[in-house]
């Protein structure tokens, strides 16, 4: 007998007692809890910055004509040199000017992991929304924006629009029908990432990226 | 594979650690802390126990529905590319691992954060084929620099202080010797970067495993999860069979309680859901996903509807910050993967209660446990069961694999004839008439109990005797005062 046949045989012989026993399969849960009362977008908003400013998330609200001049700005306030972009960015162009180097994420990580890893100060990501309860950016990493982007590069800026927050990650599954089909790969973020490892003394900026940067853009 | 030898090393490793001021210091403040996050992260206590009820009742429905789910979840996920394993016993998870890696031809491995890892002892397990394994969770790195073990399941290195781990990485690494907890950060980055872009394997455990999308969830705050999981071309998760849930949605109140029950944060920098290996045309991910699924004991306590609700746990180790004898003795005192009231609860199955006789045995029983369990375990009631399966006279048809261990020489026979005197009323007021008559005869220390207790006595007279003697003397009294008040009225 195969290792799966035999385990799955001892729980459903288990589960087959206990059905005998008269213990009916058991309703799915009731989720009420996890409603909230209704919020509007602007105290979405609000949370959001509140929660993710607490685990060092900075958050930079901007408008849809601002935002390529913002991140300029941002460029230059953090001196970044080298910054990753998607594949065919819509900025390319015009933030060529503001740093000395633009890559773009166009190739399979294993023809330049060295490069990735070393050589980019910055990249720049889409996000899917944000949850105001957790401040967290919900991301979906795709062909243009892959994995590591938001994660290998020392500081992450990440855009999100005030229309796409939602209250808990709960409600942001449902919206967005989550449970019809997900991506290879799926990722909530809030914050940069940290470490209490030591004696729990809490240090920024452990494996990820140590800055994160959130663009709202309102 | 026990770490204990010898009968009395869990009271030995205690007393050690008792005495080590040092260790104690460390454990009392890291738990202090831990507590007070975790109460200030649940503000509204009525809103922290509706979602442990639906806590519970969302891991009890994954329990009750099991073997579909996990049927299901194999599905989902090979349809996606995902290759399921399945292992009956730690060995059998091991050979899985070394396949894969001969297969691959790994020479490294980058670990996650995994406890199930821990469990079957895979690092050492590795070495002997050539393959080595490096954690890269800051407190794992650190453990496995001192060639130690987690001493919490959340926190694997809290039994150290700052002091401690700069001797250690100075020792071990040659950097310079700062007592700088962010200095000893960026230190350890650097050193693990060049890991992550050299491992020919990512290992990691699963938090939650999602039946309905065939989903792995990954639960952390410092990354290495994400890059072990994402840079090296094969990733290998690691889950006991009781980690599945039904529906994403699920997933949603366990993530809350357990961020919030683990540390106190609303939730952690990351929450990674992984659904599949690269797909064409990806730029990165690993090529292929391997998903080890373990029983070693998960399916001898679902055999039973009390001892089932120990797989509710979502390992928070809450149990373990609340715990005021994990808080003095440490988590290696246990001698075991999983210390604290959730080991003392869990081990007996994966090792047998032979191996493991002294944990359901180390606790006052206070209730802290179940007190802040996000799942409602009732781990107290959970310890008595197991302290009573430790002298079940029916070892055969006991559900628990080394039952009835405790049950030997004259003990069962003094607590029989215990039981037989309590049966009978008469035979019950001879012998304890007996005994206050012949209390002189009672012995002048009783150990172990006197070691640290004063000597109870037995009393001159029986408490029946007492109650009869007073009901005596209550009936007189009434007597004397209707006697007094007949007396008044003439």
């Amino acid at each position: 007998m195969t290792a799966r046949s035999a385990i799955l045989e001892k729980l459903t012989q288990a589960a087959k007692i206990r059905a005998g026993e008269g213990n009916k399969i058991p309703n799915r849960p009731d989720f009420c809890v996890m409603e909230r009362d209704v919020m509007d977008l602007t105290s979405l908003c609000n949370q959001f910055e509140t929660v993710i400013s607490k685990v060092n998330g900075e958050v930079i609200r901007t408008s849809e004509e601002n935002l390529v001049i913002c991140i300029q700005q941002l460029l230059q306030d953090k001196q970044v040199k080298c910054l990753l972009l998607p594949s065919a960015h819509e900025f390319q162009e015009t933030l060529a000017k503001s740093v000395e180097e633009i890559l773009l994420y166009d190739r399979e990580i294993e023809q330049w992991k060295d490069q990735l890893f070393n050589n980019i100060d910055a990249s720049i990501t889409s996000t899917l929304g944000g949850i105001a309860e957790t401040g967290s950016l919900v991301l979906w990493p795709s062909l243009e924006e892959p994995r590591l982007m938001s994660l290998v590069p020392p500081i992450h800026i990440a855009i999100l629009h005030k229309k796409d927050i939602q209250p808990t990650f709960w409600h942001f599954m449902k919206r967005h029908n989550w449970s019809q089909g997900m991506p290879t790969n799926a990722l909530l973020i809030s914050g940069p990432s940290k470490t209490a490892d030591i004696e729990q003394t809490l240090a920024y900026g452990v494996h990820g990226p140590k800055e994160l940067i959130v663009l709202l853009v309102e | 594979m026990s770490l204990s030898q010898g009968k009395n090393t869990f009271q030995s490793r205690s007393r050690a650690a008792i005495e080590d001021p040092k260790l104690r210091a460390n454990f009392l403040s890291a738990m202090d802390g831990l507590m007070s996050k975790r109460d200030q992260a649940f503000e509204d206590k009525a809103q922290l126990e509706r979602l442990r009820i639906l806590g519970a009742q969302v891991r009890q429905n994954a329990l009750v529905k099991l073997p579909e789910l996990l049927v299901e979840l194999e599905t989902k996920l090979t349809q996606k590319g995902v290759q399921v394993h399945w292992a009956q016993s730690p060995e059998e998870a091991v050979d899985i691992i070394k396949a894969i890696s001969l297969n691959v031809g790994a020479k490294n491995i980058i670990k996650g954060k995994s406890m199930v890892s821990e469990e079957i002892h895979l690092n050492e397990k590795m070495a002997e084929i050539g393959v080595r394994c490096l954690e890269s969770d800051l407190g794992e790195y650190i453990i496995q620099l001192a060639k130690e073990t987690p001493s919490h399941i959340v926190m694997p290195a809290i039994h150290k202080n700052t002091a401690e781990i700069a001797d250690l990485l100075h020792e071990k690494t040659g950097i310079e010797r700062k007592e700088d907890a962010i200095y000893m950060t960026e230190q350890a980055r650097l050193q693990l970067r060049k890991n992550f872009m050299a491992a020919d394997i990512g290992l990691s455990g699963v938090n939650f495993a999602v039946a309905e999308t065939g989903t792995l969830c990954l639960v952390e705050n410092e990354g290495n999860g994400r890059l072990s999981t994402t840079v090296p071309k094969t990733h290998i998760a690691i889950m006991g069979i009781e980690k599945v849930v039904e529906k994403l949605e699920d997933v949603t109140p366990l993530l809350s309680l357990l961020t919030r029950s683990a540390t106190g944060q609303a939730i952690t920098t990351y929450f990674n859901m992984i659904s599949g290996p690269r797909k064409e045309n990806e730029l990165d991910g690993p090529e292929s996903v391997h998903l080890v699924l373990l029983d070693h004991g998960r399916t001898q306590m679902y055999q039973d509807d009390e001892l089932l609700e120990t797989l509710r746990c979502i390992r928070c180790a809450a149990c373990m910050n609340h715990c005021p004898v994990y808080t003095r003795v440490g988590g290696h005192a246990y001698g075991f993967t999983y210390p604290g009231p959730i080991g003392k609860i869990l081990m007996p199955h994966l090792e047998g209660l032979d191996e493991t006789q002294a944990l359901p045995t180390a606790s006052s029983l206070c209730g802290a446990c179940a007190e802040v369990c996000p799942v409602k375990i009732p781990i107290p009631d959970l310890l008595v069961r197991l302290r009573e399966e430790s002298n079940n006279e029916n070892r055969q048809t006991s559900r628990v694999k080394g039952a009835g261990v405790k049950r030997h020489g004259i003990e069962p026979i003094i607590w029989s004839m215990w039981r037989w005197w309590h049966q009978g009323e008469k035979r019950y007021n001879f012998m304890t008439s007996m005994m206050a008559q012949f209390r002189f005869l009672q012995p002048k220390t009783l150990s172990p109990w006197t070691h640290y207790r004063s000597l109870p006595k037995l009393a001159k007279k029986t408490f029946h005797q007492q109650m009869k003697e007073r009901q005596v003397r209550i009936n007189r009294q009434a007597e004397n005062l209707k006697a007094t008040s007949k007396g008044e009225k003439l």
